[in-house]
């Protein structure tokens, strides 16, 4: 059920900019129009862009957000998983509580 | 159909049962019937051969998952892994396999460490889900009366004293989980089935989100119903002045905004007696006036048994993907 929502409708998820999108969502409230203009702008795509993986991994691969790790990012420079979150926050402009929490750990906050 | 049998039907009886469908809709919840325009590109999804369908490039919405993973192979942690990376799920959500505040409580310190393991490995938004789920707070399982008990005998006054009794302590448990899953790094804390044991089970979601979001101002707060209609096992609870008995998802949302949420999920229940086609119908008729006057993101509830995916712990992906684009389309909706 999952995998056809996936493929019927879904806007892709790390293959593309979903949690780029659904993170404007949780933490600003801005519905899809809204938001997928605000994630286009803030990584200099176009809307397009957003939903093309093929462009997606380029971009995400530049600014440092992380791709699936069973494609590109098993190279050791990519940034990946967490380290993906802090230009995530960094790049979206909104705090990502895990991020801010592991900056106050290791003195970094 | 909406129990997932495979049926064969003419266009002729489609047209039929998604006209049936949403004046079904419309009669009970008050909404408009969907337009002709609407039923023509609802017939031409549903008489499609097609195995699989879904909508057009550049109309792809956002995918939360609640309740990530089946728990049965590897570690929750390779469950959420398992989502982000295979079904490209555009949010991860940990739970605990009670799937309820009240027993995920006893267990805080426990969740803290996934929820901390799980951060480390994964990008996606990744947030922590329950039910606020009240029945858990009635005897046996809990220490208030058991209103269903005392309903049958008439004894109105306790059953409302104990719901009321039983919203606090669920506020209370819901504050907690989050607060304690804040620590450990959560991007967002998921209400889902809210409503399940009616209109006090609602209150207790609403309460605990106007608190949440008191105390936690960028959380994400995510609320999915358990149903398209709240019932009235109370009868008098407000919210906000408004008595939550016999709300409709364009009140519900209304409600839900007020009180904090960033996403809102609408649950429109499946008649397994129906088609897809029917169900389908219903669903968004009776979802169309959220949708459209809402004022934070609507993410449609499309599991089993709701949103017109049929009541079968596995759907057909053919019922799945046009219950799926048909919703995305008619709607317009932020996400699923």
């Amino acid at each position: 059920m999952e995998g056809a929502h996936t493929q019927a409708s879904g806007m892709g998820g790390m293959r593309t900019a979903g949690d780029l999108v659904a993170r404007m969502q949780m933490t600003r409230r801005m519905r899809l129009k809204e938001a997928k203009a605000y994630v286009a702008g803030k990584l200099g795509c176009t809307v397009r862009d957003l939903f093309d993986p093929t462009a997606m991994e380029e971009i995400r691969i530049a600014k440092g957000l992380g791709t699936l790790p069973f494609t590109s990012s098993v190279r050791p420079g990519d940034a990946g998983m967490i380290e993906a979150k802090f230009n995530i926050s960094k790049t979206l402009d909104i705090p990502i509580n895990c991020v801010e929490r592991f900056k106050a750990r290791v003195g970094l906050g | 159909m909406g129990d997932g049998a495979l049926v064969e039907m003419t266009p002729a009886e489609i047209r039929a049962d998604l006209e049936a469908g949403t004046e079904a809709a419309a009669k009970r919840s008050k909404s408009p019937v969907l337009t002709d325009a609407e039923l023509d590109h609802l017939s031409e999804i549903f008489c499609s051969n097609s195995r699989f369908t879904g909508v057009d490039i550049g109309d792809e919405v956002v995918l939360s998952f609640d309740g990530c993973g089946s728990q049965d192979l590897g570690t929750r942690v390779n469950d959420l892994q398992y989502y982000e990376q295979y079904l490209c799920a555009d949010s991860l959500e940990l739970y605990h396999h009670d799937y309820s505040y009240k027993p995920a409580k006893a267990v805080m310190p426990f969740e803290q460490v996934v929820m901390r393991q799980a951060q480390f490995v994964t990008t996606a938004p990744l947030g922590y889900g329950a039910m606020p789920d009240l029945g858990l707070y009635t005897v046996p399982d809990g220490p208030v009366p058991n209103w269903s008990q005392l309903l049958p005998l008439g004894r109105i006054d306790e059953s409302r004293a104990a719901q009321e009794e039983a919203v606090e302590l669920a506020v209370a448990d819901i504050v907690f989980v989050t607060d304690e899953m804040v620590e450990a790094g959560i991007e967002f804390i998921d209400l889902d089935t809210a409503g399940a044991a009616g209109d006090a089970d609602f209150l207790a979601a609403l309460r605990a989100i106007e608190r949440i979001r008191a105390r936690h101002p960028d959380l994400g707060i995510q609320i999915g119903m358990a149903g398209e209609f709240v019932l009235g096992m109370h009868g008098e609870l407000e919210y906000d002045g408004v008595r939550l008995a016999g709300l409709w998802p364009l009140d519900q949302a209304r409600l839900a905004a007020k009180a904090g949420v960033t996403i809102f999920g609408p649950a429109i229940n499946t008649n397994t007696g129906k088609s897809i086609a029917w169900n389908v119908a219903r669903t968004l008729t009776i979802a169309k006036p959220c949708c459209e006057a809402s004022t934070v993101p609507v993410h449609l509830n499309g599991g089993m048994g709701v949103g017109g995916v049929p009541m079968h712990v596995c759907p057909a992906g053919d019922a799945t993907c046009r219950a799926s684009r048909a919703a995305v389309e008619i709607l317009r909706l932020d996400g699923l």
